[in-house]
Parts: C-alpha cells; structure tokens; sequence
C-alpha cells in the first residue's frame, strides 16, 4: 500500500476523483481553495473531463451542483465557511428537496481567522439544516469521508457536510487510495417533483426530512469514524470531535490515555455513546475545534447534571483554535517553555507586494479624497483590503464580499456624499454587480473603484469570472457609458488617475472607475504553469 | 525515534521547498509524517511558518506542543526567534542571517544576532551568500538545509537522493547546484559542531 504525501485539502479532492464525481463547483476562499486546484489539474480527473471550474460565486457553486445532483451524478462543492453563509440560501433549501446524485458540501472553517474576517463553525449549518456532518480528524479519514460520503448521501437522498479546519486543510500526511468508482449515469429523479418546493410540496418533504433523523442518528451509532475507548480512569470522560482527537492524543504518546474517549467524526452525535460515557465518568471534558457545539448541548441550564468542562466552562480558550497545549491545560497537565520569544522580534503582517498595482491606486485616492476627509471609503475583501494599512491607510470598512458597493450606497442615501467603493474584480462579479444595479436604479452619488488585476488573487491567483467583462457588465446594467472610466495604475499615470478620481467624484451619479493592469503573482503563476503544461 | 521541525520564514521565501525534501526523505525511509504549512493570506508577505513532524510511529497532532521542537530552521533572521517558546531545551537553531526587511519596524540585525548568540545551540550562517558564491543565487534554501543536517537524523546520502529526487525534473544541472549548495551548507554546521 503506498502511501501519498497529500495535504487535507489534496486528499478531499482525490477522495472525489475516486469517488466517482462529475463535477466540482467552487469559488476560491481560503483553506478550501486547493481542493479544487487540486482537481484542475489531477490527471484522472483530465481524463474523465470532471466539471472543474470556477463558478462566480458560492451561491451559484451550490447551485450548479444541486443540478448536478439532479441529474443523477455526484458533486462536490467547496467554500470556506463565509462562503457558506453566502450559499446558504440553497444548502438549507437543498435539505429540504432532498438530492439525486451524491452531493457532498466540503467546507474550510478557519478558526483564528488566519485568513478570513470571522470564525465561524459550520457544523451549525448540519445541525441547521438537519444533514449528516462529517468531520475527519485526519488527511486519511477526510480521503475516506469524502469517498464514502457519495453514498451516504445518495442512501439518505441529502445533500453531506464535510467540514474540516485550516489546520488540517493545509497539513500534509500519507494517505492511501482506494479503487477508482465510476461516475453515475445521467437520470433524472425518480419523483419529478422532488425539487419543486412549492409550499404543499415542501410541506410533505419537510417532514420527510424530519422522517429521516432517526436514520442519521442509528448511522452515528455505527459509523466507523465514531468510537468508544474505553479507559480504567473514570475520573474523567472526553469527548473529542474532529480534529481535538490528535491534539489529545498527542498528550499519550507512548502511552494510553488513561480516561474513557468518544471519538466524534459523524453527526448528528452518537448518542448511545455519549451516554454511555456520562453515566461511567464522573465529568465530561469536551474538546471541539470551533464553537462549543457539542458541549452546549450537553450543558444543562440550571447546572443540576455532571460538570461539563470546554470552551464554555473555561477549560478551554473560548476563541481561536484549538491546539496540544491548550488540550493539555485542560487535562491539568504542565505545558513548558524553555525560551521566550525576544522583544526585539517584530510583527510582520501581510502587505502589498511590491510593485501591486493596488498600490498606486490608493496613492492617487488619496491624493484626491484629501480635501473631503476621511471616513468615505467603503471597501472589501482581496489583497486590497491591505490598504487599510500602513503606508496607505485608504480604506475604512471590509465586512462581506460586495458590501462595499452597498455600504457606501446606504451611506450615500443617508447624506454621506460623496462615497466611494472600492471592489476587487473578482469581488465585483462575486457580489458587486446586485448593489450596482440599486445604485443604478436610484442614481445615487456613489464613485465605485473596480480594482481589475484580472485575476483572484489574495486565494493564490485563479482565473476571475470578470475578465474582459467589466465594461460591458457596468454598461449593461445601466451606468452612463461616459462614466465608465478606464486608468491603468502605475505610478507614471499618478496624475491622470487623481484627475479621474476627482472628476468622478464630483458627478452626482453612478461612476465606476476601472483601474486595470494585471497582477504581477498571476503573471509569474500564469508562467509557472505554462511550464508545467509542457513539461507534461 | 521522532524529530519536530520547525521550518520559519517570511511568505513567499519558498520553506515549503525544504520542507518537500526533509517529506521525501522521510517518506522513502518508511517513517510516517505530518507536515502543517501556512497558506493563505500570510503568504504575501507575512511570517510563515510550517510544523515537520516525523517519527517512526503515526504523528498524532499536526501542531508541535510548546517546548517540543528539535531544530528551528529559519531562512531568515528575525523570524528564527518568533517560534523560540517551541524549542525544547537542548534543541539547535539554525537561521539564515540575510534580512528579510518589509516592515517599517525591523529592528537593528545586531539585536536579533545578540539574542541568537544567547542560545546554547545555534548556528547563523549567510545562506545568502554562499549560495550566491557557488553561482546559485536561488540556492540559499538548500543552504539552509545543509546547514540543518547535522540534526535532522538523515544520512547526506539520504538527503542528496530526496533532492534529487524533488529536482529531478528540472534536470541533472538544477540537481547538481541543489546538491552542491546542501553540501556548502552542511560544511558549515560540521566546523561548527566541531569548534562546539
Ligand atoms: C464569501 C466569501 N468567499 C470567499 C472569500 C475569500 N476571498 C477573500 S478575498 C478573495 C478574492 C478577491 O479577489 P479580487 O476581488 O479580485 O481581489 P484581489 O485579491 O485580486 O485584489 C476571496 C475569494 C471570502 N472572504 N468570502
């Protein structure tokens, strides 16, 4: 059995390989994004011509997805957890339709926020929904899930929710393949009206849903990922989900874990377990990655049952990721540090890279907002976001992708003029375009900035829906053609660009100013897998 | 037998390309792995880092426990001491002394070299320019892992055929420089230890 050196990400991609998908729908967003990098350029998936591009949005990723599903064939479909709130409309209502074909929903949580605005546990979303969750503690077992997890949910007839975290997205570890299946054929459903949510009919598959949760709850009993350990010290009984398991069991090595374990990786939670450990120990440790979902569903109200101990209680920290010292803080056991870190070390936070065109975008800006003051710039999320700080100091707000358009619109109807945002290209195509059509419609005073490096590139460079697009989508949905603005940004149009600015800012309408000029990343990754294709 | 490796850098300094190598090694002798890298927004340039984890029973914990590190293998100065907490007592540091200055606030080199010379074991090199001086400007990561070596617990023979095997197909020149700049790297740590 040989082993393959794959990072999380990697093995969920090649566990749907061989799992037998058609397609993958995805929008970039870290840590999920090499999920599909990875089967973009997997040979196999090449050859078999698996669906593989990148779809506008998340929204539309699922979407796609469910109709793939509809058509009898298996598809995965990523995002990172934001993006789920973005799919969210689909996934709940894809609970409710039920599928066709296998439908697996992986999903990155990035708790820390390495790279990410919130943190966020979707394993709500499961629980939300009513869906199966799985949650591998390891690179195998998230191959594994995602190879099985096809037919769970084909068996269930709903959509699974793969949920994994940064740490093990971006971590690699052998992983052994398991033969290749083949891919479904083309059906429709056999109820032709199984995705027709029309209130009788959501009516009848609501409690159909309802109908299948004594199923899912027997599959946890059963599942091979859920376990009992049982362990002579009854003092204590911990509960891990997921990926805590390692971080425990990284306190043991060498040795056993002296207390009873329930190992979590399928939910709803193996209830029969978990019982069984609350009578045998005299407290409940929980060790979640994420929100303290298990443990506040443990916790009793008035506080009348056993002691549960987590992130609630205090044992652990309430935020953040979880790792092998705060797990063994919590097991009351002694975390040591020979040296500390030296005060001369500084921080070093992300920054523009040099020679970005955001940059010179941002020095021209402000140049031109410097005699209408600050507190104007509403913005958004990509590598431009860096331009809230130093040397810049550009922007003033980054909540959700599109909401600068839209922020600075409300801002605008409520006396704030003039207001700018300022959107990524792959931004505007992800969320921008809806704002601008209200802004449109209402002809508000807002000058919107389009940051075109043709490319997504804060994700690692990936080829953006809005390439070449841009105008035509502003003019289509009706802003003047004589204020759409083209500048390329460089530091020897710095004048033109202040110019532009100002007189866009000064139109008492829509306004977008495109500054265009490719990312100097994708130009080097572009080159990169230009040699690639050749050396294959 | 385990060893833990922390690999540090700044994002876009290329540590996954020895953390690759060191992988192969390991993988060809049967051991088992796990190797935590950094990607996402750090990689335009913010500190990076990746946890290696090798031993010849399955890793547990994809993260290495405070005070649990072996070697510290940094391709920069000032980021060798970010992860100090994770070095075990007897652990060695090995850094790169070529700066990586994209911050306004980067303090003066002399203060990072004071705090190094304060370990018990560490070993500073200018990766930089040996790498340069071999005629193999690019080559300062294998450099640095030369200069780990001694502490990896893998024969050169080991190490060579893992970069041979990474680099192979860029062809027998790209292996040869690698090669050569691990070995200058290697040199280096020997006199060291030595001295020691
Ligand atoms: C809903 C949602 N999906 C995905 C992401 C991850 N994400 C952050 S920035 C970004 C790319 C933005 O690209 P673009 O707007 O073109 O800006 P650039 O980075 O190229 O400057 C993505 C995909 C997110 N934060 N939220």
């Amino acid at each position: 059995m040989s082993r393959n050196l794959l990072l999380g990400v990697e093995a969920i991609g090649q566990g749907a390989i061989d799992g037998g998908i058609s397609g993958v729908y995805a929008y970039p967003g870290t840590p999920s994004t090499e999920i599909t990098e990875y089967i973009q350029i997997n040979p196999e998936a090449v050859r078999r011509n698996i669906h593989r591009q990148w779809s506008s949005n998340e929204k539309t990723a699922y979407e796609a997805a469910l109709g793939m599903s509809y058509a009898g064939k298996r598809a995965l479909v990523c995002m990172k957890h934001v993006g789920l709130n973005v799919a969210a409309d689909p996934f709940m209502n894809s609970c409710v339709t039920g599928v066709h074909g296998g439908l697996v929903l992986a999903v990155a949580d990035d708790p820390s926020m390495h790279s990410s605005q919130n943190e966020q546990d979707s394993r709500f979303f499961g629980k939300f929904g009513m869906v199966p969750v799985l949650e591998p503690s390891d690179q195998q077992e998230a191959y594994d899930m995602v190879y099985e997890g096809f037919e769970l949910s084909e068996k269930l007839q709903l959509p699974v929710i793969l949920r994994i975290t940064t740490r093990l997205a971006h971590s690699r570890s052998g992983v052994v393949n398991r033969p290749v299946k083949p891919e479904n054929n083309l059906k429709l459903p056999g109820n032709p009206k199984q995705f027709l949510l029309l209130p009788a009919f959501a009516r009848k598959y609501y409690q159909g849903l309802l109908g299948k949760q004594s199923e899912m709850l027997q599959l946890s009993e059963k599942a091979v990922w859920n376990r009992y350990l049982d362990n002579p010290d009854k003092s204590l009984g911990i509960i891990c989900c997921g990926i805590a398991y390692n971080y425990l069991m990284e306190n043991y090595v060498g040795q056993e874990c002296p207390y009873p374990v329930v190992k979590v990786s399928q939910y709803p939670m193996p209830e029969a377990m978990i019982k069984k450990l609350e009578t045998s120990c005299d407290e409940i440790l929980v060790l979640e990655e994420g929100f303290p979902l298990v443990e506040e569903q443990l916790s009793d109200y008035f506080g009348k049952g056993k002691k549960i101990l987590g992130r609630l209680s205090g044992a652990l920290p309430r935020a953040g990721e979880l790792n092998p010292d705060h797990v063994a803080r919590a097991l009351g056991r002694e975390v040591k540090s020979s040296f500390q870190v030296p005060g001369v070390v500084a921080n070093r936070p992300p920054a523009l890279c040099q020679g970005c065109g955001h940059q010179d975008v941002y020095y021209a800006l402000n140049v031109a907002i410097e005699e209408i003051g600050r507190g104007r710039v509403f913005s958004d999320i990509g590598c431009y976001t860096l331009g809230a700080l130093q040397p810049y100091n550009s922007i003033d707000t980054c909540v959700d992708m599109g909401a600068s358009v839209t922020m600075a619109k409300g801002a605008a109807d409520a006396g704030l003029i003039p207001s700018f945002a300022v959107i990524g290209d792959s931004t505007f195509t992800h969320s921008g375009i809806t704002g601008l059509i209200d802004c449109v419609n209402e002809n508000t005073n807002v000058t919107v900035i389009i940051l075109d490096n043709e490319a997504v590139a804060m994700t690692g460079g990936q080829e953006s829906s809005a390439k070449g697009k841009i105008e035509d989508i502003c003019a289509g949905v009706g802003v003047e053609p004589q204020h759409i603005r083209l500048v390329v940004p460089l530091k020897k149009n710095h004048d033109e660009m202040v110019r532009v600015i100002s007189e866009e800012m000064n139109h008492p309408g829509v306004s977008v100013i495109i500054a265009r000029r490719p990312c100097i990343q994708k130009i080097a990754r572009d080159k990169r897998e230009k040699a690639r294709e050749k050396e294959a | 037998m385990k060893i833990d490796i922390i690999l540090a850098g700044v994002g876009g300094q290329g540590i996954l390309s020895i953390a690759a190598i060191v992988g192969a090694a390991a993988i060809e002798k049967g051991l088992y792995l796990k190797q935590a890298e950094t990607h996402g927004m750090s990689q335009r340039g913010g500190a990076v880092v990746s946890n290696l984890r090798i031993a010849d029973y399955p890793v547990s914990s994809d993260l290495i426990p405070l005070g649990g590190a072996d070697v510290i293998l940094s391709v920069e100065p000032m980021e060798s001491l970010r992860y100090l907490p994770y070095l075990t007592k007897n652990g060695w540091l090995v850094t790169n002394s070529t700066t990586f200055e994209n911050i306004p606030d980067y303090p003066d080199f002399t203060e990072i070299e004071k705090e190094i010379n304060k370990l018990p074991h560490a070993v500073l090199l200018d990766a930089d320019k040996i790498a340069k001086e071999l005629g193999n400007p690019r080559g300062s990561n294998m450099v640095m892992l030369g200069a780990a070596s001694p502490f990896l617990h893998f024969s050169d023979q080991e190490m060579e055929k893992a970069i041979e095997n990474i680099f192979r197909r860029k062809g027998q020149d790209v292996v040869d420089l690698n090669i050569n700049a691990y070995k200058a790297g290697r040199a280096v740590s020997d006199k060291l230890i030595k001295v020691d």
